[in-house]
């Protein structure tokens, strides 16, 4: 193909209320391997602006390995090729990607491997019917820092920072709108440029 | 517009004011928009927080192979015993990046309502037949030119309640991944010359005209297969910066 120019990106759409048959699949939030010592657990409410929880949303992770790797692995969706069912991951290889919709009550959870302590941060992209264009955040643990924490005032870094909850489980809200009632926005990134 | 259900009109009128107000030649819609009342919760009121890290895990992203795919997956014809109802089509095209550069080996995947414009979803309540023999979702991998192809029927035209007798115009929805995670794409599909696109709140959500054009796939008559199919291509192009990092450079 002779570019002249650069193509012009095509426009995102809402992903609607009709994905569920499609995009989910089994194990999609099971990152970490089944038993494995290291796993966390991450789990909250999506909310819209009103503070109603959002039952048709849908979330995809993306991390860094333990061990600092960037490159991930395929077989989140690995096949039966006998039935074509999902398989789920075979637990050697770390594919740092998870996808889970939320349930009727707008929870959601996924459990996978902490991140590394020089990406110390699971990548969260949000879609949802209503939301014609995807939106970015970043889950990071407790205790963490780096520069686009520290370049936020204390509010609104807080959105960004899981809160423990019990044995290797930490709570993380998002809400994607500031309810008049209270709650701050979470912070949403844009990486255009 | 309280108290009763806005029509046809009262979406018209929101969907001017939007355009009015629009930037000429914006690629993505604006979150919040006011026609699709569905976003007037579910959008930011606060800007996106700017970040442009070299460091930054977004400039990776997930990989898919061989393993997360079967060869039946991109022929949503026979993925039951019998055959769906409908107008059988190949819709074909190539995944690039912002640069021009073909995404290779990257999952493309999609999903549709039947020909009668009813989703195998519970929620989907419209009173159009089910086909048992169609399910409507489908992936492939794009190839090393960055092609991608289904096989599939045409989907109809369905109501939904934004407003008083709304139509969505034919589409089929798309989610694609490019070399990092800030090149994900989320997007819908549609066919050429549809009447009901200027009455459509979610395509009308891309204000622009020429932008819009994007989104509809052209007909490709040397895509037809006699007897059998109608073809449409449709090229995608990913927004957002590729990846920087490769397993070469660690």
């Amino acid at each position: 193909m002779n570019t002249q120019e650069p193509p012009a990106p095509t426009p995102a759409q809402t992903i609607g209320p009709f994905y569920g048959y499609a995009l989910p699949f089994t194990g999609g939030g099971d990152l970490a391997p089944a038993g494995h010592p290291d796993a966390v657990t991450f789990h909250g409410l999506v909310r819209d602006g009103q503070g109603q929880p959002v039952p048709d949303a849908l979330l995809e992770f993306w991390q860094a390995a333990p061990g600092g790797s960037r490159a991930g692995a395929p077989g989140s969706l690995r096949r039966d090729p006998v039935t074509g069912a999902v398989l789920g991951r075979h637990g050697l290889d770390f594919t740092g990607f998870g996808r889970v919709p939320t349930d009727a009550d707008g929870h959601w959870a996924v459990r996978t491997l902490p991140p590394p302590a020089q990406a110390p941060y699971l990548s969260v992209c949000l879609f949802a019917r209503g939301l014609l264009h995807h939106l970015y955040t970043r889950i990071y643990l407790p205790g963490q820092d780096d520069p686009l924490l520290a370049g936020l005032p204390a509010r609104r870094r807080a959105t960004l920072v899981a809160t423990a909850d019990g044995d290797r489980v930490y709570r993380f809200d998002i809400r994607i709108q500031d309810a008049n009632q209270g709650g701050e926005e979470t912070v949403f990134l844009d990486f255009a440029q | 517009m309280s108290g009763r259900q806005p029509d046809q009109a009262d979406t018209d009128r929101l969907m001017r004011e939007c355009r009015e107000r629009a930037v000429p030649g914006r690629s993505h819609p604006a979150r919040d928009y006011p026609p699709y009342r569905s976003s007037e919760f579910r959008h930011p009121r606060q800007s996106l927080v700017v970040l442009a890290d070299p460091e930054a895990v977004e400039l990776s992203g997930p990989v898919f192979g061989v393993t997360d795919v079967t060869d039946l997956d991109s022929d949503l014809t026979r993925q039951h015993p019998g055959e769906p109802l409908g107008e059988r089509i190949t819709v074909t095209g190539r995944v690039l990046d912002r640069s021009g550069r073909p995404v290779r080996r990257q999952l493309v995947e999609i999903w549709q309502a039947n020909a009668s414009g009813r989703y195998a979803h519970l929620r989907d309540q419209h009173p159009a037949p089910l086909d048992p023999n169609f399910t409507g979702a489908g992936r492939c991998l794009t190839d090393d030119q960055g092609h991608y192809r289904f096989t599939t029927v045409k989907p109809g035209a369905y109501p939904w309640r934004n407003h008083d007798n709304a139509w969505r115009p034919a589409h089929i929805h798309f989610s694609l991944f490019g070399t990092s995670f800030t090149q994900r794409l989320i997007t819908q599909m549609y066919f050429p010359g549809d009447p009901l696109f200027r009455y459509d709140p979610i395509i009308q959500s891309v204000t622009d005209d020429r932008v819009r054009e994007r989104l509809v796939a052209a007909y490709d008559h040397g895509l037809s297969v006699p007897e059998l199919s109608l073809g449409y291509r449709w090229d995608i192009v990913l927004d957002g910066p590729a990846a920087t990092w490769t397993e070469d450079s660690a």
